[in-house]
This record gives C-alpha cells, structure tokens and sequence, in this order.
C-alpha cells in the first residue's frame, strides 16, 4: 500500500479545482477547491444537504462534475467509472452501511480483495492450482484486517446479524481489503454510541499509522473531527466556506454562522 | 518421572526444563493467530523461554525484582511468567481490565521494575502513571499496532528481546551455562508469584507464594484427577486469578499438557470447541451465560426440536446424573438415555465445546441446584471446588462419585480444615501463602497462632464430610430481632432466577431485610422483545412495570424457599427495588472477579437504602459512572420501591414434638 506510492508525505495526493456539479437545476456543489496530501486525515464538514457525500462520490468517479478539474497522484482525471478509481488505490464506506448482509464478515472483506485477483476463471471455478496459492495469500491478508480491527468473534457471523457499530467496522475492513492509498470515510461513527465512537477513531488512527494511509472523511460529530483531522474544509449549500487545521475552522466565523445560524 | 530428578523439582524454570526434556515434542502451548493455531512443542516454549530470560538479564532483570504481566492470556506472556522466573525475578499479574487508577495501585505497591504487557491499551494505561512508578525500568509489549510512534526508550516488543537473547546465546558460549546457573540459584523457598487479591473490602493485597509450595499443591490435584500430558485446557481466566495461575500455568508445567490461549476472550466459546479440551474450570456465571444461551435458542427452534428437546431433558433430569454417578439404573431407562445422548445432550454439548471435558470445576460463587443438575444431567463431570488465593485455591474439592449442589466438597489431599467457635473456616495446606506483600499486620491477622489461615468465610461441615459455605464470615449478621440474616444466602437464591444478575440484600440490625436487584439483561431483553414490550435503554427496560411484577414473583418464590429453612425463616425480603444502572467493576461496585462490594454499594445508593426502609414509593438517586477510558458522567433516575409477599414460617418440625 504505502510502498506502491511515490509520494511522499505532505506531497499532494489529490487536488480538486474548481468542480460544480448540477443535477438538472439542482447545484450540488459550486465551484470548490481543495487538496488532500499524502498521510493526512482530511475532514469535510458541512449542514445537512452541504454536498459533503456528493463531494466524495464525484472524488472516487461516481458523480462526474460539469465544471473543475480533479489531478490525483499528479494525474488530471478523464470522466471515469468508480472501478477505475478503486484500482487506482482509492477504497471507500458508505453512510449507509452498503455490505452483503447473507455474507459472513470474511466473505465481505475477501470482496475487498477482489480487484488483487489475478488466476483466471478457470482455476478459480476449480480453486485449484494457482486460485489456491492465490487464495491463501488473500486470506492471510484478510485475517491480518481482522485481527487489526479486533472482530475475530464475528468472523463467521452473516454481517445482516450484527449490530450497527459492527457493521461499520466490517465494512472498514472491506475497504482496507483493498490497500488503498486513499480512504474515503462517509460517517464512519453516525449512530454509535460513545465506547463505538472511541473504538472507531482508534481504528482511524492506527490505520493511518500503521499503513500510511490517506484518510478523508465526513462526520457529523465535531468533537471527533477536530481530535482526529489534520485539516478541515467546511462546506455550505455546495460551497466551501472555510479549510484549514481545527483551530483555525473554529474560529472562522462563517463557519459558526453556518453552524450556528445568523440573526437576521 | 525417576526420584532423582523430582528430588531438585523444586521452581517452576525447573519443570520447564524437565518438560523440555521428558517430553519435547509434545505441544506446550497453542494460540490462535490469524484465524490459525499457532504450536510450540515444550522444547519450543523451553528454547523462547531462555532466550527471553537472556534478553530480560541484558536489560537489567536480576533476582529478586518484580515484573508485571499485564493482558489476556497469550504465549508470550505465560512465556513472561516463566522467564522472569528463570532469572528469580517475581512475576506480578495484574487485572487487564483493571482502570489506570487500580493498576497504579498495584505496579506502585509491588514495585515493579519491568513490566510485560499485552499491548497499546495496557502501555497506554501504564504510561498514563508513569510519573508515580518510580522503580518502573522498561515496557515490552506483545503486539506492536499502534505503537510504532511512541518514544521507544523504556518501550520494547517482546519479540525483539527475545531475538536479542537468541543472539546471545550465539554470540557468548557463556550466556547458556549464567542462565542454567540463575535457574539451578532457584530453590523452593523462593517466592515465586505476588499474586493480587481482587479486594472484596478494601485495597487488594499482593499474596506471596512460593515455589515449592505451589508446586506440592499443584502435584497433590494432578494425582487427585489424574491429569496427564495428554489433557488440553483452554486458558480465558484471567492471568491475575490465581485461577489461571493455578489450573493453566502451574497444573501445565507439572502435568505437561498444553495451554490453548484463545484468540480473543470473545472467542473463547469457538476456540473450546476447537481445542476439544479436557480439564475445564469456570465460574457459574459462565455455566449460567451458556444455559441461558441454550434457553432463548430452544425457543426460537422449531416444534420438533423443542419437543425432543424437552422430553430427553426429563430424561436428563431423571437419569443423567444417577448414570454419572454409577449408580443402578434398570436397563430401559440406560437406553433411553444414550438415545437422548445421540439426538440432544452430545449436539448440545458440541455446541458448548464439552463434547470432551473429562473433569469440570466450577467455583467461586455458588451455584445454583437446577444450574449445576443440568450440567451433570447432559453427561458434563462438573465439580465444585472452594478455596482462595491464600491457599493458591484448593482447599476443597469433591470427588467423581461425591458431588452436590450444596456443599464444595471434603478436604483436598493434604489439607487440614477446622471450624473455628465463631463458625469461621480455617485450613492448612501444602500451597498455602507466606505472606502479604509488605504487610506484616494484615498477614498476622490472618493466620492463627498454630499456622493455620482464616478464610474469613463461614460454614460448617455435612454429615458425609462435606463442607458447606454460608457466607463470609462478617457478613453474617442478624436483624433487629436477633433473626440471622445471611445476606450472600439470599442473594444466590435471587441469582438462580436467569433474569436476575445481581442482587445485593440489607437487613443488618434492621426491622427486615429489603434488597437491591439487577435485571439480566439479555435473558429479560428476550423476554420484552417476546412479549412486544418495548424499550429505549436498559435503564427503562429495568423500570417496567411488567418487568417489577415478574421480579416480584421471584422474591416471593425466594421467600417462600426460606420460610421452609427454620434458620432463615425469619429474614424473608420485604421490599425489594430494581437498580437502574448495571453494577460495574470500573465505578467499584463489583471486585474485578465481579463480587458485590455491599458495602460501597450501601453508601453510593444511600438514598435509595432509607427509601427501602422509610416506606416511600419511589426514590431519586444520581450517581456518578466511570467510562472506559476514565472519563465520569452522571446517571441520574427515579427508581421504584415495591413491597414483596412475606410468607408465614412453615411450621418447625421441633414445634410439633
């Protein structure tokens, strides 16, 4: 993961300028710029409906913006489908937990693994010959996630059976299945309670640290984004009105004007 | 094993060379890594073991200092046990759950020079009081996750001490034989573990015991179950009880049978089916969690299932433990019971990971009859034992063809038991404590003129031997009225009832007894979820209406058991309340075996003590809990009081003459 990357950190990963995106009439995001650099943990943050998600869905190719430009790894990116991305090391969770809820914890973090696949059907119907070899590795790989992220109990558990705060953790895992370089977080820690909470951000934290992975991500819980991020941009009604450390977001009073409303 | 060599046996580095000799490639210890178990043969534990005692050495470990271990049960740890040993050093095991605060305590008090821990949380907790550990050197950890960016001056995996004494060994011809040296130093007088108790009342104690002690202990209960090499125990207990430190660690290195650590203490249920293991021990809250377990799943099975699944329990519970026992049982019957054992007890048992317990032990609270007859019904040799780290544990404990609910048993081999005049237990036994830690008074306290040890419990011996335990000996008190009041006895009795997990009873010197309960919550939880009642939190689920009216039957269930015992008759619970918060070891409420601490628990709950007694209906009570991670809130609730049906005495048989 952090080997196959030449950057080095405080380099920037990833840049977007300038990008609206619309829906019909609908202005989801206008004219935002921002970057990330290499292992640092980037919050966005925003009011409901800010454009935070669709931020992050047009940064792993799912949205593609009408206006701006988006340079990852020094590359400036063509319209692309999220495949592209993911195999370009960018891996992602959702806001609402999207895992194949009749499929055991491992089965859903072995998908992870599958863009790393490389035998060819025909052994993998068979799993035989290389699929084997090729398999073994993949689990290996999968069982270190599992040990990191301390669900070896639920291992064989279907995922639909968990509860919310293990969901969120199994899909964490599904997405680090895919060592990416950046890792999109879309609220990792909504609907936890506070032990969840804790955990989580420890995750977070080791995850940065023992992989040197970029994180990005939204959250709605303050007193976790202003622990955990390096950087904060602030978003409202689609526009960025504020980035830079924790501090310097809190103090910013468009910021609170947001948050907090203005009298009018 | 030939005399000679038993003759020298006296430390534990000792039986590890032994093992490593007699028995090399046989498995010392297991451990699930990676969803993969992990072997080390006796000869692998030996060569780590010295290789980790060198690293320790080069570090500055010398004989006589105290290393804390600190973690779940896992390899390197035990294998931390063995090589501060190895070197004279003195092991300290220290609860992993324990809050920094506790923990302080004990690394303070016992002065610890090094301490072993399992990984970033322990590291963080210690760092956390490291300001108050003057005498602390260095910090070695299992798993390294998380750590990478800590100041790794005092801080070191344990793995790279144990790589840097495999490059002793092969750079210094003489590292070996200062090592054989250290360990041949080491007699049986030595202490060889401080062992913490868990401090019921008061600060815990650091208990002393030493080498040859243990191990006379230890050999007297591998004869008296047989235990071979060719036994498995699975090692969840924590390291700290003298529990594990017993059963697992000692009774391994004696017998030589391997140490299975599990993955992770969730894992334990799926890692015992795995290891199939032979020589089992739990408390019964564990036999408890599992049969509840079985309980709410029967329920949800379909109607054959639960047909079979009832009728073989009559089955069971008519024949099963006649059949354990040996006893004649007509030859009808004899099959009707191996059929039940083909279709439910030997399914149910696999499902439990017992399919191959040979001998079980539960101890330290007592069981309940049903509990402990279910147990034994399925076929499972489950067995009481009593005793306490002072004794590192057995005092007592019952033979195959002697068991019963009531009662832990005759004297262990070599024990010598004696009911002092107050009704107090004394004993003397072969692994018996030197002393506490720095605590001359205390230990004088404990022991009596003539060298035998107070147990501080009371009870009395059964005709057939047996020793029954009532309660600890302060405890037991009386009402008003001069009744006794034993509250440990009552509160058992509310504790067989699955829905209820905790209770803790008043009365001393009080008109009636009234107590606190504590709903279980996964057993009351299935029980809302079956009757669509709903609920936002435990906090409401244990103020229902519906939920005090199912606990008031109990209590009136439990009073109209002790209006049949002419002794307690007279201490039947008149009013009862259902505590809004569970109690919890981090806020003190429980020891960190989880007994109740009556009376911090009278003090912090004040309020609703007087409501108990004052008459009233409900009572406002706010106290202060204690995260995880050491931050306090608020818990504030009105909770309330019902009165509960008091049943007249049964007629005593003496009235009648």
């Amino acid at each position: 993961m952090a080997e196959t990357s030449t950057l080095s950190p405080g380099e920037i990963m990833l840049k977007v300028e300038n990008v609206s995106l619309r829906f019909g009439g609908v202005k989801a995001i206008t004219d935002v710029s921002f970057d990330i650099q290499k292992g640092e943990i980037r919050a966005i943050i925003g009011p409901n409906g800010a454009g935070k998600t669709s931020m992050l869905n047009v940064i792993n190719g799912f949205y593609h913006p009408q206006d701006g430009t988006i340079t990852y790894k020094g590359a400036t990116r063509a319209k692309m489908k999220p495949y592209v991305a993911a195999s370009q090391g960018i891996a992602r969770t959702f806001q609402n937990v999207a895992l194949f809820k009749g499929m055991s914890t491992l089965d859903n973090i072995m998908v992870g693994r599958t863009l790393k696949m490389k035998s060819n059907f025909f052994w993998q119907v068979f799993r035989h010959g290389p699929a084997m070899t090729e398999e073994i590795a993949h689990r290996r790989h999968v069982e270190e996630i599992i040990d990191f992220l301390e669900i070896e109990h639920i291992r064989k558990v279907p995922v639909g059976k968990l509860p919310y705060g293990l969901q969120k953790r199994v899909e964490l895992g599904r997405a680090l299945a895919m060592e990416p370089e950046l890792l999109l977080l879309d609220e990792p820690m909504a609907g936890m309670n506070l032990e969840e909470k804790e955990d989580m951000c420890r995750f977070i934290l080791d995850v940065k640290e023992q992989y040197g992975t970029t994180i990005a991500l939204i959250e709605h819980d303050m007193g976790v984004v202003m622990d955990l991020s390096d950087r904060v941009v602030v978003l409202e009604y689609g526009r960025k009105i504020a980035d830079g450390t924790p501090d310097e977001v809190k103090a910013n009073q468009a910021v609170i004007d947001a948050y907090l409303g203005v009298a009018h | 094993m030939d005399r000679d060599a038993s003759a020298v046996l006296d430390t534990f580095p000792k039986w590890l060379a032994h093992q490593a000799r007699s028995r090399p490639e046989r498995p010392g210890m297991r451990h699930k890594d990676l969803g993969i178990w992990t072997e080390w043969s006796w000869a692998d534990v030996a060569r780590n073991v010295r290789a980790y005692a060198l690293g320790l050495m080069a570090h500055g470990l010398q004989r006589g200092d105290k290393v804390a271990i600190i973690g779940n049960n896992r390899p390197k740890l035990y294998w931390s046990m063995m090589a501060a040993q190895s070197v004279g050093a003195i092991p300290v095991p220290v609860y992993a759950d324990s809050v920094a605060e506790e923990m302080a305590y004990v690394l303070e008090h016992a002065e610890v020079k090094f301490a072993c821990v399992q990984d970033q949380e322990q590291v963080d907790k210690i760092l956390s009081v490291s300001d108050r550990l003057q005498n602390l050197a260095f910090v070695f950890y299992d798993e390294p996750r998380g750590l990478r960016a800590y100041d790794h001056a005092r801080l070191q995996a344990i793995g790279e001490v144990i790589a840097q004494g495999e490059a002793l060994i092969l750079a210094d011809p003489e590292a070996n034989r200062r090592l054989d040296a250290e360990i041949a130093r080491g007699n049986g007088d030595d202490i060889s573990v401080i062992l913490y108790t868990s401090g019921t009342t008061g600060r815990s104690k650091g208990v002393m015991l030493s080498a040859g002690r243990c191990i006379a202990a230890a050999r007297d209960t591998v004869a008296f179950d047989g235990i071979t090499d060719r036994d498995n125990v699975l090692a969840y207990l924590p390291l700290a009880w003298v529990g594990d430190h017993y059963l697992n660690y000692a009774q391994a290195l004696i017998a030589g049978f391997c140490i299975n650590c599990p993955e992770s203490p969730e894992t334990a249920v799926e890692d015992r089916r795995e290891v199939g293991n032979t020589y089992a021990f739990a408390p019964p809250r564990v036999f408890e969690g599992m049969l509840t377990r079985i309980m709410i799943r029967m329920e949800d099975a379909s109607w054959l299932k639960r047909k079979l699944f009832h009728y073989y329990m009559g089955v069971a519970k008519k024949w099963g433990e006649k059949i354990l026992d040996g006893k004649p049982v007509p030859a009808l019957a004899r099959l009707n019971y191996a059929i039940g054992h083909l279709l439910v007890y030997g399914p149910l048992k696999n499902v439990m990971g017992l399919t191959t317990v040979r001998v079980g032990y539960t101890a330290g609270e007592a069981i309940g009859p049903e509990l402990f007859s279910f147990f034994r019904s399925i076929g499972l040799n489950l067995k009481q034992l009593y005793g306490q780290t002072e004794a590192f544990l057995f005092v007592t404990c019952q033979k195959d063809d002697g068991v019963r609910a009531d009662c832990v048993g005759p004297a262990t081999p070599n024990v010598e038991i004696r009911i002092a005049d107050d009704g107090e237990v004394l004993y003397k036994s072969p692994g018996q404590f030197v002393g506490y830690f720095k605590d001359p008074d205390k230990t004088a306290e404990t022991m009596t003129p003539d060298g035998f040890v107070k147990t501080g419990d009371a009870g009395f011996f059964e005709k057939d031997g047996q020793l029954r335990i009532i309660d600890r000996a302060k405890d037991v008190g009386r009402l008003r009225s001069g009744a006794l009041f034993s509250p440990k006895y009552i509160e058992n009795k509310l504790k067989f009832f699955p829905n209820i997990r905790e209770a803790v009873a008043f009365g001393q010197g009080e008109d009636f007894v009234t107590c606190f309960l504590n709903i279980d919550i996964t057993a009351v939880g299935n029980w809302a979820e079956r009757n669509n009642v709903s609920y936002g939190s435990y906090q409401e689920l244990a103020g229902h209406p519906q939920v005090y009216d199912i606990l008031a039957g109990h209590v009136a269930e439990v009073n109209r058991q002790l209006a049949e015992e002419p002794l307690m008759a007279n201490a039947q619970i008149h009013r009862f309340l259902i505590l809004h918060k569970e109690l919890d070891a981090d806020d003190g409420e429980l020891t960190r075996t989880q007994k109740v601490r009556r009376g911090f628990i009278a003090d912090r709950y004040g309020a609703l003590v007087t409501a108990l007694y004052d008459g009233s209906k409900e009572a406002n009570i706010s106290t202060e809990v204690t995260f995880e991670d050491g931050r306090k809130g608020v818990i504030a609730a009105r909770v309330k009081v019902m009165d509960a049906k008091v049943v007249p005495p049964v007629a005593l048989p003496q009235a009648a003459e």
